[in-house]
């Protein structure tokens, strides 16, 4: 049971991982000029939701499993996705927003926060992994 | 078969470059080049950064990326030192690999470097020598150095609209720099480094007008272009020679060959000469681009124009005033044998009118499926205006007629927009939409958001942001194909301007907005409609244009403001440009400048014109770099800080909220002037200081809290607050200046004395009065010159000479109350009064709306609402303002 509960996280993060590495890839292939703004920005938004449900999926997977500690690390990451969601206003077309990403050094932070996810997620994958292979051996 | 001609057409055009090379360029003034071109046809040198041009960003050539570059740590101390004595500190080892620029044989060419560990009157010698000559300007500079103290000041308005400062440059380069009109910078002493900035709390940022009503453009045919091969900067008059054959850029330091073009100078037809070259003689220059410069043929001027016949519309008489305006101008719209026209109605269907020549009247055809809109014909909705231009005329006679008794009052502006998309999207173009009410059906319908009992609350004000990203969506669209929308909203009622406006400011279109607009009941709004209309219609237009901005290495560009969809870092796409918007940008210093003398700017904007031609418009600013906080702070331009920080506070309550940005406009001022009381150790510690260059800084923060886009507790529309906000963004600085702070003058008494004489007319010349009501007198008349709207005031006791010989009524009584134009009387009170105002419109291209405000009259608080430093129910007076900043900074 326990083998097969961070099996799936670490599949989930491995699935997270790649989208971080995807997101750095696309924003730095806008800062290079290789793309346009509007079609990186129709890039990304795609994967914001499944971003967002791959989070919470492995926090909620933390809870009913009821690792506290990789909980609680997970949370906020899992939370500020659902804010940031929500705090979209009405007339941006997604998270990433082709007329503003360029104004108020937009870029550099999304740019930033994908980094950091990105190392988040690392982090994670070997808890996981670690974990997994305790529960397989005590198994 | 209209379209293979015209496909035909642009080919012809196209193909033979003879007949490009034949066509006269018409040079605007007299000792310009009309015609430059080598007898070789060498191969170009300017050919693109990429082998294969597939967007326009590659054709413009790619902007210089400073990212990849190491940046070396500012060079000066973190702590502030007094200014003498103070030498460099340590440098780091970065510091000092920096590549130290070859020998220069002009000392005002950027060659000054200072070796590290200098110390700092050596500096200034070497600056001094740098820069000229220091010896007329540090007075200049002692002058807006001095320190006043705001509370006890009161006059600190210039008795005329004061001229930007002039950059601390010596005078050959001064008087090649760029006008700054068409470009400004606010600060004209750039800072080296960025904790120096940091420091002065000023912003630093561009304000633009490049596509500004020249009177004189040299304009430049040549086969090569001369640009920098690793930046791509166009060869300006800030470049150096390091000899004959080769150039050095000014952007990023490296050095170019001359081609061999370049060599023969066409203006004295002598050879070897390439810095006599137009080019490096002038710092706005226009080249007719070739086909490197290209991704299609040029495309032709091609115009739609969108008309709301709703009920609504019809009883408004919008379009009566739109049709007559259109033919009046027909011949005068700007384009070649090759112009495009069409038309589109929509209420809750939408209409399209076939013009195809031959036909004996235009045909209407109505497709009432708004929810999968499609165009009905393809081939005669848009036509073209010299063969079908009786259908033309016939179509504009019969329109208002044809909707008189129409019921229909819904609104399907959604549709009929994506339909506009539809059919210019092979071309490109200008789409003019004039819309009366809140689109109700179809995509993009919309609801009602404002409550009129929050308009006057002194909380937060919501609703500033679209309702949704359809219209968004739908301006990125045109963008890509390059159609700029222009919005002309003419309502009474709500209609959510801050989501409509979404489909211009991305596609770099305009916004006008004529509330409560009747043809009848609203003659002021009628006027100013008509005139706007005979601009718009009339005035330059480009087409398919992208702009970017190059700064030396080290600054880079990171906000900007404006109509426009931002492509790529540095690369403005704006699918038409007209000469009557200006930007706004904001930089940081990345890398410090300390090895440079000389900061330089260049906007390069490349369109095509309305007669089918590539051009390109290049303006370079150059500045002086200083390392000194004082110097900063004497060389801020106050006017260009203050639309900049009004650019910033807009975004700001867009992205935050209102009460965020006022809070944020009142920081700047304490920052700032507690930076400068920091600064300066020698001046007195009570009052409120502030440098004589900055003395206006409070004055016109104040008068931006009180503008219509950022006041509170006044009541304000929505709808107005989101234009002038609009407005804010988008206008050129001289008009955003004149929003902000109006112009007050007594006009009642105007004498010949001082007065101004252009050609045979005299020109008085009434000093700025204070914008307060002290200064108006019952015996009075005062104009007041709001850029857009001019109010002419006149007191109860108001001279009746005056009355009688200008405004033409026996006396005061008997004036009436919704006056609009001043009568041409033959009397020189009259004359003199008109030559007045007539040379404050000079320099205007639309027409302000003329309001003659009777003192008794209910229109008088549209009059008074400008009085900025007059206290208001809600708002502070420029007295309270100003000890409201004092208990700031001494918090």
């Amino acid at each position: 049971m326990e083998a097969a509960v961070f099996i799936s996280s670490l599949v989930d993060c491995c699935a997270l991982i790649f989208l971080s590495v995807y997101f750095i890839i696309t924003l730095s292939d806008l800062e290079c000029d290789y793309i346009n703004a509007r079609s990186c920005c129709s890039k990304l938004n795609k994967w914001v939701i499944p971003e967002m449900i791959a989070q919470a999926l492995a926090t909620v997977l933390m809870l009913v499993s009821m690792h506290w500690f990789v909980f609680l690390l997970n949370l906020p990451v899992a939370s500020w996705d659902v804010y940031r969601y929500v705090k979209v206003p009405l007339g941006n077309m997604g998270v990433y927003d082709p007329t503003e990403i360029h104004n108020r050094g937009q870029l550099k932070s999304h740019m930033k926060e994908a980094m950091i996810k990105l190392g988040f997620h690392l982090l994670c994958f070997f808890i996981y992994l670690y974990s997994m292979i305790l529960a397989l051996i005590n198994d | 078969c209209n379209t293979t001609k015209r496909k035909e057409n642009v080919k012809s055009h196209h193909m033979t470059p003879s007949n490009i090379l034949q066509e006269k360029t018409v040079p605007l003034n007299g000792n310009s080049i009309s015609q430059i071109y080598s007898g070789d046809s060498s191969s170009t040198t300017t050919g693109s950064a990429s082998p294969v041009p597939n967007s326009y960003e590659s054709l413009e050539g790619g902007g210089y990326s400073g990212t990849s570059l190491q940046s070396p740590p500012a060079g000066v101390p973190a702590k502030q030192a007094p200014p003498f004595g103070y030498n460099y500190p340590t440098m780091h080892p970065a510091y000092q690999q920096s590549p130290a620029p070859k020998p220069d044989p002009s000392p005002s060419h950027g060659g000054y470097n200072p070796p590290g560990y200098q110390p700092y009157s050596q500096v200034l010698t070497l600056l001094s020598s740098a820069l000229g000559g220091l010896s007329g300007v540090s007075e200049l500079e002692a002058e807006t150095l001095r320190p006043m103290n705001l509370l006890q000041e009161r006059n600190i308005l210039p008795p005329k609209r004061a001229p930007p400062p002039e950059p601390n440059l010596s005078n050959d380069l001064r008087k090649v720099n760029c006008s700054p009109d068409t470009f400004r910078c606010t600060l004209t002493n750039i800072p080296q480094t960025q904790a120096l900035l940091n420091k002065a709390r000023l912003p630093l940022g561009l304000l633009l007008h490049p596509f500004r009503d020249l009177t004189q453009l040299p304009v430049i045919t040549s086969n090569t272009i001369v640009r920098c091969r690793s930046c791509r900067t166009y060869i300006n008059p800030f470049v150096s020679f390091l000899d004959q054959r080769r150039w050095k850029c000014n952007l990023c330091y490296r050095v170019n060959d001359v081609p061999d073009e370049f060599m023969y100078n066409p203006v004295t037809r002598s050879y070897g000469e390439p810095h006599k070259r137009p080019e490096v003689q002038n710092s706005t220059v226009e080249f007719i681009a070739s086909s490197d410069y290209m991704l299609r043929p040029p495309q032709p001027a091609v115009y739609l124009f969108l008309l709301d016949v709703s009920h609504n519309a019809v009883e408004s008489g919008y379009l009566n005033v739109f049709c007559q305006s259109l033919l009046d101008n027909l011949e005068k719209l700007p384009g070649d044998t090759r112009t495009h026209i069409g038309f589109v109605t929509f209420d809750s269907t939408v209409h399209f009118y076939n013009l195809q020549e031959g036909l004996s009247q235009p045909q209407m055809l109505v497709v009432s499926d708004i929810d999968d809109v499609f165009i009905p014909t393809h081939d005669s909705l848009l036509v073209n205006l010299k063969e079908s231009k009786e259908l033309v005329k016939d179509l504009l006679n019969a329109l208002p007629g044809m909707f008189t008794h129409t019921r229909e009052t819904q609104s399907a502006l959604g549709p009929a927009l994506q339909v506009a998309y539809k059919l210019m999207s092979p071309t490109g173009g200008r789409v003019s939409v004039f819309q009366t009410q809140l689109p109700t059906l179809g995509a993009g319908l919309l609801q009602s958001r404002e409550d009129p009992n929050l308009r006057s609350s002194t909380k937060n004000v919501q609703h500033l942001g679209p309702a949704t990203d359809f219209y968004k969506k739908l301006a990125l669209d045109c963008s890509g194909q390059q159609i700029g929308v222009d919005l002309f909203l003419l309502s009474s009622q709500y209609s959510d301007l801050a989501t409509l406006a979404c489909v211009s400011k991305y596609s770099a279109g305009g916004v006008f907005y004529y509330p409560s607009f009747h043809h009848i009941h609203n003659t002021a709004q009628r006027q100013k409609f008509q005139k706007d209309l005979q601009r718009y219609l009339t005035r330059k237009i480009g087409f398919e244009a992208v702009m970017r901005i190059r700064c030396t290495k080290g600054l880079s560009i990171h906000t900007f403001h404006g109509n426009f969809f931002v492509r790529s870092t540095d690369l403005l796409s704006l699918a038409n440009v007209n000469p009557d918007s200006g930007f706004a940008v904001q930089m940081s210093i990345e890398e410090s400048l300390a090895d440079t003398s000389l900061a330089c700017f260049q906007a390069a904007l490349l369109y095509t014109s309305s007669k089918g031609k590539r051009r390109i418009r290049v303006h370079t600013l150059c500045l002086p770099v200083v390392s000194q906080l004082s110097e900063v702070f004497a060389g801020a331009d106050i006017q260009a800080i203050s639309c900049l920080l009004a650019n910033m506070a807009i975004d700001r309550s867009i992205s935050s909220s209102l009460s965020d940005a006022r809070d944020a406009l009142v920081n700047a001022v304490v920052d700032c002037l507690t930076a400068y009381r920091a600064n300066g150790s020698n001046i007195q510690p009570s009052g409120l200081i502030a440098p004589a260059a900055l003395r206006l800084f409070p004055l016109y923060v104040l008068a931006l809290l009180k503008q219509k886009a950022l006041r509170t507790g006044t009541s304000t529309r929505l709808d107005e607050r989101v234009f002038s906000m609009c407005e804010l963004k988008s206008q050129p600085l001289q008009q955003i200046m004149h929003m902000v702070h109006p112009d007050l003058y007594r006009i009642d008494n105007m004498t010949e004395l001082a007065a101004l004489h252009l050609n045979d007319s005299v020109i008085p010349q009434p000093p700025l009065l204070q914008l307060t009501a002290e200064k108006l007198t019952r015996e009075g008349a005062f104009l007041m010159d709001c850029g857009s709207v001019m109010y002419l005031w006149v007191g109860k006791c108001c001279n009746e000479m005056f009355i009688c010989d200008v405004l033409g009524f026996p006396n005061y009584a008997s004036l009436p109350s919704n006056m609009t134009e001043i009568p041409e009387l033959q009397t020189t009170y009259s004359e003199r009064t008109r030559a007045f105002i007539s040379w404050l419109l000079e320099s205007r291209t639309f027409h302000p709306a003329f309001h003659v405000v009777k003192d008794d009259a209910s229109t008088k608080t549209s009059f008074f609402q400008h009085l900025v430093e007059d206290r208001t129910e809600s708002a502070f007076s420029y007295y309270e303002f100003l000890l409201h900043v004092q208990q700031q900074m001494s918090k």
